[in-house]
């Protein structure tokens, strides 16, 4: 399996999409070399705009930009695409409606070695909550590469996150990306599993141990937090009777938080979350976190042998 | 009448307007729009090349943002009556289902409104992106913005300062509204701004002082002043001093009409201050 960071996806999304749409420009804060957009800026300097370590110009000025028909992408860390500029992204971007596509790099756990200061594990659940805000986590490099060459394409403000370490990539090449609609991987009958961003392949890692054990899980890709695909959600439910959710984030606001109050509403169904459960992260390499936080194919089978018990 | 003249017989009206929409709610910034009365009114008559049929991306066009939200008043109405929609649309400020929120938004489609505004310091980093965004489509225009001197006590002012300079943005002409009040009291007892024209020239900045704020000609001299020097590779900023409340006499001098509405006396006051000379919403 071949194995690459998302970020890299982002960044030859934004090479692609640079060449094609001159509307589009890019704004870094300083952080150009790890959000991978380096060939944009040099491919197009004039539609680069550096504005150093100051997040919150940078939001204001890509609010701005859109002012003339400029479609900007912002670059910088989950942390402080999100965090640092909540108030600002609020404003002039999700209130004022403005074609802002805040993307964030380094988002969760594995972002590793820099600790807690910089692993944001609640940015799905600050995104999510703005009116208007499309919330979307893709799960390896073909999927963040045509993720971003889709929300170039969707008029409106656009959160997509993705992250550092190299992972699996698994999903089709030059993928066409639909912003909203769920991807089935794995059919199966015993339980649903949802999941989005690094968890996707560890849902699918899941499903293959719980094969062996004759137990048939429904893995499907959340890559689109907001809007939910609530159809396929529903639908998958309907067949399986219960539910786990995987994600890298708190479990207070993410997906699973999402799809609980989908399903409270609409089928109330057994759930299970595997998440970060109210806690901050820590220094370490990305993987071993994951581990310590319980964020692997392990806990998504303790959780699907639950759930079923549940049912 | 001359050109000034013609522009003095609007300062009462919108005087009135200001008085008016914030004592039917009880609410509102008197204080702020009154002392920026005569510059929107610059602006908005004479000095600014603009579309009244309103479009979002204002190609062509000057274009102004207030970053100082909270003075909504006076630009509402100096919208209304320069042509961007009905001056009757004024009896709905602050009033629930209305266009005129209470810090401006783009959100129920005013025409005149490029961006929300209120939460403070954004509206300079919002202009600079505008800035680069007209240079990219070879448009001349130039960004205007308005903001309260309080506000530059937000980090972000500094980022953006910071950043106009060092990218050599020269579409930009900033205003600063500087009657040296916010609301806990003086910039000094606040928290002290220290010399705000050698602050703006440290980072880089063309800076011009006009000390008769609250003065049509002065105002204009100043702005024509102001945009012969663009297109030189800085930004420039202008620091309006300005007394906060002009016009209605009890209102001047002291910071306590930030963001208090008169009574129905006071409204009476204020109103025999200022003439009627272009009717009444």
């Amino acid at each position: 399996m071949e194995m690459k960071d998302t970020r890299s996806g982002f960044g030859a999304g934004l090479t692609q999409i640079g060449k094609t749409n001159e509307n589009v420009v890019a704004l870094c804060a300083d952080l150009t070399g790890s959000l991978k957009m380096g060939d944009f800026a040099a491919n197009h300097p004039d539609r680069f705009f550096q504005v150093g370590v100051a997040e919150a110009n940078m939001i204001g000025m890509a609010a701005g930009l859109t002012i003339g028909g400029k479609i900007p992408f912002t670059g910088t860390f989950a942390n402080f695409s999100t965090c640092r500029v909540y108030d600002q992204i609020r404003q002039v971007v999700a209130y004022s409606n403005k074609n802002v596509k805040i993307c964030a790099s380094h988002a969760g756990l594995t972002l590793g070695e820099d600790g807690a200061t910089h692993q944001t594990l609640e940015d799905i659940g600050l995104m999510k909550m703005l009116p208007g805000m499309v919330v979307i986590n893709p799960c390896d490099f073909n999927q963040t590469k045509a993720a971003t060459i889709a929300i170039a394409n969707y008029v409106g403000p656009v959160y997509l996150r993705f992250g550092r370490p190299k992972v699996p990539n698994f999903t089709a090449e030059n993928q066409d990306f639909k912003i909203g609609e769920a991807l089935y991987l794995e059919e199966g009958t015993d339980v649903s599993i949802f999941a989005t961003g690094h968890l996707v392949w560890q849902a699918l890692e899941a499903a293959k141990k719980l094969k062996e054990e004759g137990i048939l899980a429904e893995v499907i890709n959340i890559h689109t937090i907001k809007p939910l695909d609530k159809e396929a959600i529903l639908k998958s439910v309907q067949k399986t009777k219960c539910v786990v959710t995987a994600e890298e984030h708190q479990m207070n606001g993410g997906l699973g938080d999402s799809i609980a109050q989908l399903l409270s509403r609409e089928l109330p169904t057994p759930l299970e979350m595997v998440a970060m459960n109210d806690s901050f992260g820590e220094s370490g390499p990305p993987m071993k976190l994951m581990e310590k936080y319980g964020l692997t194919s392990k806990e998504i089978i303790t959780s699907a042998k639950k759930v079923i018990n549940r049912k | 009448m001359t050109d000034i003249q013609k522009l003095e017989n609007i300062i009462p009206q919108v005087r009135r307007d200001i008085v008016r929409m914030v004592h039917a709610n009880n609410s509102g910034h008197p204080g702020g729009s009154l002392g920026c009365t005569e510059f929107m009114i610059a602006l908005y008559f004479e000095v600014m090349n603009h579309n009244t049929e309103f479009s979002m991306d204002g190609i062509g066009e000057d274009i102004f943002f207030l970053s100082n939200g909270h003075i909504s008043p006076v630009w509402y109405s100096v919208l209304s009556r320069s042509g961007y929609f009905s001056v009757s649309e004024l009896a709905t400020f602050r009033k629930l289902n209305s266009r005129l929120q209470g810090h401006p938004a783009t959100h129920e489609g005013l025409e005149g409104i490029r961006i929300a505004s209120g939460s403070l310091g954004q509206g300079l980093s919002v202009a600079l992106g505008t800035c680069q965004s007209k240079k990219l489509n070879n448009d001349n225009s130039i960004v205007y913005t308005l903001h309260g001197d309080g506000e530059l006590q937000e980090g972000q002012n500094w980022e953006a300062i910071m950043y106009a300079s060092g990218n050599k943005i020269d579409n930009i002409i900033a205003t600063v509204d500087y009657n040296q009040k916010q609301i806990d009291g003086s910039l000094e007892e606040v928290l002290s701004m220290g010399d705000l024209k050698d602050k703006f020239e440290a980072f880089g900045w063309i800076v011009f002082e006009e000390e008769r704020g609250n003065d049509i000609a002065s105002i204009l001299n100043v702005l024509n002043a102001a945009k012969a020097e663009t297109k030189k590779e800085k930004p420039i900023v202008i620091l309006l001093y300005t007394e906060m409340g002009n016009g209605v006499d009890y209102m001047m001098g002291t910071h306590k009409w930030h963001g208090s509405a008169p009574n129905d006396e006071q409204l009476e006051i204020a109103l025999n201050q200022n003439e009627e000379t272009l009717g009444d919403y």
